[in-house]
Order: structure tokens, then sequence, then C-alpha cells
């Protein structure tokens, strides 16, 4: 399937590039209690941005944590509540209807 | 479920609200819809079966959708649906009822046997819904009851898109209604390989992109929402420019007012249009500063290219030009980041504290100093 695997180094190259697409650095609420951590691994599942991956010690540690997006998907689904973040939608007609105090959909 | 435990769940729940009463009443989608094209009969009753081709119609209803029109009313019934000829041993493929998603992903199924599950999202795509939890736990599982989904398949394996989970926690789900979630794929594109793969996803698939080809489609809906702000900002340059200027009405409103409104479209255009598609190219992180530069460009351009035809104007007037340009597509280059996969709420805050004062200041300013060459000219 020589198709196939060429096809797929394309797409991971592809994936390589997105790398470019930095949001700021530092301004990301994600905290993980790597005591809490039982090392399931569903956080580097559900993580759409590759934030977490399994340590040999069977923990998640964060290894790109500037590229969080603070979906909260990772939060959410630790079954040992290990990871903290502010979720929510990064847009700015939700952040203006929060200043607003105006309860108001985001897209 | 018994009343405490019931009460325990919505302490725990972190979306929780009121169930309503008849949450988890049997209900089947009605057959009446016209993706519909027959019934697969269960020991709960007839489920309706979905064509996997799409027609025509549907294809129109996106084209439609995509340029922001009907949006609010493009659903399907909830509820269990089937693909194909499945029986007790199919999987359960989970969705939102967004009538986009739900027909892409009928279609991403063609020849399979499966069953969809599809949340009542209130027509909102699986991400959007997720943030909002609409996509989310207790929905799952009054959803699951509703349809009776125990005694229609015997096994326990829901399959969620991963873009579904910032909404749900899957250990709640389990604890709840018994059934497992398996993340699948981001991409619809992905699923089959993905169903064929025994349900292993390669980490490519589970990694957010967010290439030209998806920022293509996002354009019309941002111009379309970048006018109907910017419109009312034009007509007052026109109405302001016929009123004050010198001269007739007409006269004076093309004279001063064409050209700020068409600065505000430069402004527009750059920032829905040249700053999603060229977002990576553009330098800087913040979006604002994206849209800014994309709109600096295309007003230097058009400006460069129009020549002669400013000529009759003070350099005040000119410059007034720019910061309209300037204010309105650093402006809308920043409300993209509400379409994009990888800026953060945080992030997001920080971006506008920042850049929200200085759009301000450009588009007052250009307004000042319009009206000064105004009253000059
Ligand atoms: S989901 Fe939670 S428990 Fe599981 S690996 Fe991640 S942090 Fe650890
Ligand atoms: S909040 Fe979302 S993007 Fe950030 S680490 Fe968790 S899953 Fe990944």
């Amino acid at each position: 399937m020589l198709g196939d695997s060429a096809a797929n180094e394309l797409r991971m190259k592809a994936t390589n590039l997105m790398e470019k697409f930095h949001y700021f650095e530092d301004v990301v609420s994600l905290e993980l209690d790597t005591d809490k951590c039982i090392g399931c691994g569903l956080c580097t599942i559900v993580c759409p941005h590759g934030v977490f991956s399994i340590t040999e010690k069977h923990k998640a540690r964060m290894v790109a944590r500037n590229q969080c997006m603070e979906c909260g998907a990772c939060m959410r689904n630790c079954p040992v509540e290990a990871i903290t973040v502010e979720a929510g939608e990064g847009c700015v007609r939700g952040v203006i209807n929060e200043l607003l105090g105006i309860e108001g959909p985001c897209c | 479920m018994s009343a405490p435990s019931a009460d325990k769940a919505m302490a725990f729940l972190p979306m929780a609200k009121k169930v309503p009463t008849e949450a988890g009443e049997f209900q089947l989608p009605s057959i009446d819809q016209p993706f519909v094209q027959g019934t697969v009969a269960t020991s709960v009753g007839p489920v309706p079966q979905v064509r996997t081709e799409l027609t025509r119609q549907d294809v129109h209803g996106h084209y439609l959708v995509r340029w922001n029109i009907g949006r609010d009313h493009f659903t399907v019934e909830p509820g269990l649906y089937a693909v194909g000829r499945p029986d007790a041993y199919s999987s359960v493929l989970v969705g939102a009822n967004y009538k986009m998603s739900f027909d892409l992903l009928r279609q991403a199924l063609t020849c399979r046997d499966c069953w969809l599950l599809i949340l009542d999202t209130k027509g909102i795509n699986v991400w959007c819904a997720a943030g909002k939890g609409t996509f989310g736990t207790e929905e799952m599982i009054d959803r699951i009851k509703a349809s009776r989904l125990d005694a229609v398949v015997n096994h326990h394996q829901l399959i969620v898109p991963q873009l579904g989970a910032p909404g749900l926690a899957a250990h709640e789900v389990k604890k709840y209604s018994g059934f497992r979630i398996t993340y699948g794929p981001i991409s619809l594109k992905d699923l089959p390989e993905f169903l064929d793969n025994g349900l292993q996803a390669t980490p490519v698939m589970r990694k957010k992109t967010f290439p030209l080809r998806e920022r293509i489609v996002l354009v019309p809906v941002e111009f379309m929402q970048g006018l109907k702000q910017g419109i009312p900002l034009m007509l007052f340059f026109f109405l302001m420019a016929g009123l004050a200027g010198k001269g007739s009405f007409t006269e004076a409103a093309l004279v001063h007012g064409l050209p700020p409104a068409l600065a505000v479209l430069i402004g527009i255009i750059s920032g829905t249009v040249l700053t999603p598609l060229f977002l990576p190219r553009l330098p800087g992180r913040a979006f604002s500063f994206k849209g800014a530069i994309a709109g600096f460009s295309l007003f230097v351009l058009l400006f460069t290219a129009a020549g002669p035809l400013t000529h009759g104007y003070s350099y005040l007037e000119q410059v007034s030009w720019l910061l309209l340009t300037l204010a309105v597509s650093s402006w809308l280059g920043m409300a993209f980041t509400g379409a994009s996969t990888f800026t953060s709420l945080n992030g997001v805050k920080k971006e506008m504290l920042r850049a929200m004062p200085l759009q301000f200041c450009s588009l007052v300013a250009g307004i000042i100093c319009w009206g000064i060459a105004l009253r000059m000219s």
C-alpha cells in the first residue's frame, strides 16, 4: 500500500505544518495534578491538540501546553479529576457577552 | 433511576439542569422526513432507515447554510436511526441533529450497517454544541433511554466523535447508562478507516488541523456577518456626507461618502476573507494584528490602483480612510478567533483587552478626521 503510506506521510507533514498555528504563549489556564493521575490515557485521546502524553511511569504529562485551546475535553473526561482548565469558547462574541453579563451564543 | 441517585447525578454532572419529567420517555424519530427511505424492524418498533446518498435538495440546503441562510431551522429529529440493515450486534454512532453534520455522517457510512443515535443539540454542530453542553452527558443518557437502546443492541458501546468530548464525561455516561464511549476520529473522512481498523485512530486522526479547505468554507458566513456590522457604518458616511457636504445631497454623498464606505468594505473583505484565507501566512499571533496587516495591504494596493481618483482629496481625508479600514479589518480579523480551532478563551480575552482600545481609537479618529476634512472641503 504505497499510496496509503505516501498519503499518510503527506498528512503528517500537513499536521506538522499546522504546528505553525500558535496562539499566545503562557496564557493557558491548564493544570495537571500528577499525584491524582491514574494514567488511564483518556486525556491523550480526547485532546485535539496533542497536549498530553503518557510517561513510562504511567502518568500524564503536558508536552505541548501552549497548544491548549481550553476546550475542557480532558478535564471533563478525566475519571479522577486530575485536570483543571478554565474551559470556554475562545470567541469574541462570547467574551463580550460575558463582559456585558448577558447569556448569548458564541457560534 | 431512584430519586436520591438522580439528585446525586445532577449535583455531579457539570452542566446538569433539572431533568424534565418526560425525559427518557420512549420515542422514535418520525419516518416522515425526506432522507428516510424505509424502516428497520426492531424489538422496540420500526426504526427509520436513512438514505446514504445526498439529494440535490440536501446539497442545495448546505449551500444556503454556508451563506448563513436558513441556519436556524436546519435540523433533523433527534433519536435512533438505521443505516443499511443493522442488527443487535451493529455499531452505534452518535451525532448531532444539525442537518449538515447529519447528512455528512450518513454519507460517510455508505454501504455499512449501523445505528445512529442523534442527540438534540438544537441544530448546532457537535463541536459548538459540546462547548455549550447541549451535546452533553445528560442529553446522551436521556437519549439512550428514550431510544431504548439497550433493547435494540446487545452490546454497550457508543462511537462518539472526538470533538464531542468537551461536553461529555465518558465515565459518567458509563455510570448512568451502562454504555461505554469510544471516541472516534475528528474528521468524518477518517471514519470509514477508523471503523475498518477495529476502532483504532491514528495520532493524525486525533489532531485538529485548520487547513485552507476548512477555512474557505467559513468565509461566506464570516463575510455576511461582517457586512451586517459594516453596512450601518457605510450608510452613516453616505448620510452625513450628503447632509454636511457641499453641493447637492447625491453629489456630496458620492464624493465624500463613497470613499469611507469603500474603506469600510475593504476592512470587511480584509478581515473576513483575506484573514481566514492567509491566516498562517499573515505575520503575528494576534488575529487583530493579522487582520490589520491584511487591511493595510489591501488598502495600499487599491489606493495605489485608484491613482488619480484620490487626487482631489486632502491628506487628512485620505488618512481617515486608512484608519477606518484598519479599525474594521482588525476587529473582524479578531472575530475570526471564534471560528478558528486553536484559540483559547484566555488568549482571546487577553487579545481583546489589548486590541479593542486601539480598534476603537482608530475608528473614532477616522470618523473625526473625516468629519474635519468634510468641514474644510
Ligand atoms: S485522563 Fe486523568 S487519570 Fe487519565 S491519564 Fe489523563 S490525567 Fe491521568
Ligand atoms: S482543554 Fe482541550 S486543548 Fe486543552 S489540553 Fe484539554 S483537551 Fe487539550
